[in-house]
């Protein structure tokens, strides 16, 4: 599969400067500040309301920024009107134009840009072929299943060679198999094609599956922009740590520089925490069980009240009585320990993130 | 379904469309039987009244006229009402029932209580601008603005107009692109139903034209009618005739092509299984 040589490594850096906007008494984003890597794919992850479509939106024009500057290729564009700003989008909504078919509506962006005729063929074909819908060229929106709709739309988004991919949520109308199959056939048109891409989305593994790096955000800002790994293992603040991944709320109390939980003391990412109640939030991974030896009642003494097989490994879960604990095990692991059997916990000692909120106090 | 509750039903249909149809067609049949009638009770049939219609020049003129205004019309209402729905849908939804409530309310309002009001304009229109009757266009518009309103809504709803345009200007439409290219094809429909309801509208106008001194369509058949009754009658025939053809290129016109099987979502060239990717999965029990 090939693709046009104008169509390929044009990656341009792209950077958001302190973008505020604000929507009557809501606060949208409260000084967004981004830059992403010239053909990086980005990935805003963070719950509804947090701000992330603004962003998608005020980059590609579709919204004006309170305050705040947008710039792609080191040129200021942030009053540069949505359809002179050469950027293109995949939507949430299907977006074909349903009177055109899918070859018409990928050429639909090169007509506008004055493309001859035989050029406008040539790499309207190309692009469908990079979508693997070369044979539905000729079907109408209303014939195409979901999935390929989102594909001709990111078909017709690269024909007009973006300098900028932006994809707001292009997977959540799907299923959840086609969604697993066309995200990794996004990345891989993206990686083709090399254009800078911001992906948006509410959901963690296609986040953290797709991009490059992966912005947390929450309530209007950005809490952490880092590596998929580094988002996962090193949360950088309790809601990012609570966002990504599972995460077990341990009640436990903060003693120079080490959270003291259930009588295990594990070291803290933030040493320097002041010392008092707190909830040390603890990944599943960092918990194993031990079944052998007596098992008298403790504070880490609970009984398993669910094993969930997810492949490779499996999640116990245990009832510790006051509160609920998830561990991943290897599933050969975690075979040993069925439901209503009595285990005790252990927790690896590594650095966690403590959480101070009104959860503290209650769950002792 | 059972046999007979289907034949039940093939019967109540057939007897729907056919009471329909006599309501519909009895009166224009009668209508044209009696423009066919001759001058005393035993004289035959003939056709006069019809020829009479190309004889009378008046008649021919107003003919003219009432389709000049119902083109100029159904115009001027697209152009003033499609932009200005697209764009209160788009950027200001919250006008959206304002604007609703102000394009029905010359429904409310009777024919006479409008011209009224609107005579001084149309005094005002005649001395400085124009005395001709296609000025009534001005206020014709007004008058189809309930009926095109409800017609343009009904396919506006059908369609997702912010996606829509919000992805053609990301691909580099400008807002008359957006309109011409993008909106007006995906609500033809809509649109030439919008326009027959005007040229309907506008066809059987008589009361503004009337009062305001002018000669359409309808002001002509009443005056045809004092001299001659068989010809008014016809024209009101053709008249309706002309809606029937009408209705009838609507239905033709707009409809979808022939749909095809979706294609399954399974036919990716990209084969992989799908990842179970575990911890990665859900979120934290909050």
């Amino acid at each position: 599969m090939t693709v046009g040589a104008a169509a390929t490594g044009r990656g341009v850096e792209v950077r958001l400067e302190d973008l505020q906007r604000r929507y009557a008494n809501t606060t949208a984003l409260a000084g967004l500040t981004l830059t992403m890597a010239p053909g990086e794919l980005v990935a805003l992850l963070g719950p509804s309301g947090c701000g992330k479509t603004t962003a998608l939106r005020l980059l590609a024009g579709l919204e004006v920024p309170d305050s705040g500057k947008v710039v792609v290729d080191n040129v200021d564009i942030t009053n540069v009107p949505a359809n002179r700003r050469g950027i293109g989008m995949v939507f949430q909504a299907y977006s074909l134009f349903p009177h055109m078919t899918a070859q018409q509506n990928v050429a639909f962006g090169l007509s506008l840009h004055k493309v001859n005729a035989a050029e406008r063929k040539r790499r309207t074909d190309e692009m469908l072929e990079l979508v693997g819908l070369s044979r539905y060229a000729n079907r109408y929106a209303h014939q195409l299943s979901g999935g390929q709709q989102q594909r001709v739309a990111l078909a017709r988004a690269l024909a007009i060679q973006p300098t900028v991919l932006l994809l707001d949520e292009p997977l959540s109308a799907l299923d959840a198999k086609v969604r697993s199959r066309l995200r990794d056939e996004i990345r891989r048109v993206q990686l083709e094609v090399g254009t800078t891409t911001l992906f948006v989305t509410h959901d963690q593994e296609e986040a953290l599956a797709i991009a490059d790096r992966v912005g947390v955000m929450n309530a209007g800002r950005l809490e952490q922009l880092d590596s998929p790994t580094a988002i996962y293992s090193k949360p950088a603040t309790p809601f990012v740590a609570e966002f990504v991944g599972l995460t077990n709320r341990l009640a436990g109390e903060v003693r120079n520089g080490e959270v003291d939980v259930r009588g295990i003391r594990l070291p803290l990412v933030q040493p320097e925490a002041a010392n008092g109640p707190a909830v040390a939030l603890v990944r599943p991974e960092n918990v194993s069980l031990v079944a052998d030896g007596e098992m008298n009642a403790g504070p880490l003494v609970g009984t398993v009240i669910a094993v969930s097989f997810l492949g490779a490994t499996s999640r116990v879960t245990v009832d510790l009585g006051d509160v609920i604990v998830m561990a991943q095990l290897p599933t050969s692991e975690a075979t040993a320990h069925t439901a209503g059997t009595k285990v005790r916990l252990a927790l690896r000692k590594e650095p966690v993130l403590i959480a101070r909120d009104e959860k503290a106090s209650s769950e002792a | 379904m059972s046999r007979s509750r289907r034949l039940k039903l093939q019967v109540f249909r057939t007897a729907v469309f056919l009471v329909m149809g006599a309501f519909f067609l009895v009166p224009i049949g009668a209508m044209f039987e009696f423009s066919t009638r001759g001058n005393s009770v035993t004289a035959p049939r003939n056709l006069d009244a019809w020829t009479n219609i190309l004889k009378t020049p008046d008649l021919i003129d107003a003919i003219t006229a009432s389709l000049e205004l119902a083109a100029i019309t159904s115009i001027a209402m697209l152009v003033l009402l499609l932009p200005t729905m697209v764009w209160v849908r788009l950027r200001l939804p919250r006008l959206n029932r304002i604007v609703e409530f102000l394009s029905l309310l010359p429904l409310t309002i009777p024919a006479i209580a409008l011209v009224v009001g609107l005579f001084p304009i149309s005094r005002w229109m005649r001395i400085n601008i124009s005395d001709s009757i296609l000025m009534l266009s001005v206020f014709y518009v007004i008058l189809v603005m309930p009926y095109s309103y409800r017609a343009l809504d009904a396919g506006l709803a059908a369609i997702d107009i912010k996606t829509l345009s919000e992805a053609a200007r990301s691909l580099g439409a400008g807002w008359a692109t957006v309109m011409l290219r993008i909106i007006v094809p995906n609500m033809s429909s809509a649109i030439l139903n919008a326009c027959l309801l005007s040229v309907a509208v506008v066809l059987g106008e008589y009361t503004f034209a009337n009062l305001l001194t002018y000669e359409n369509l309808q002001v002509a058949i009443a005056y045809v009618g004092l001299v001659s009754a068989g010809t008014s009658i016809a024209v009101a025939v053709a008249a309706l005739l002309f809606a029937f053809v009408l209705l009838m290129i609507l239905s033709f016109v707009g409809r979808p092509p022939v749909p095809i099987a979706k294609a399954e979502d399974a036919d990716f060239q990209v084969s992989q299984t799908v990842g179970l990717s575990g911890g990665l999965i859900g979120r934290s029990g909050r």
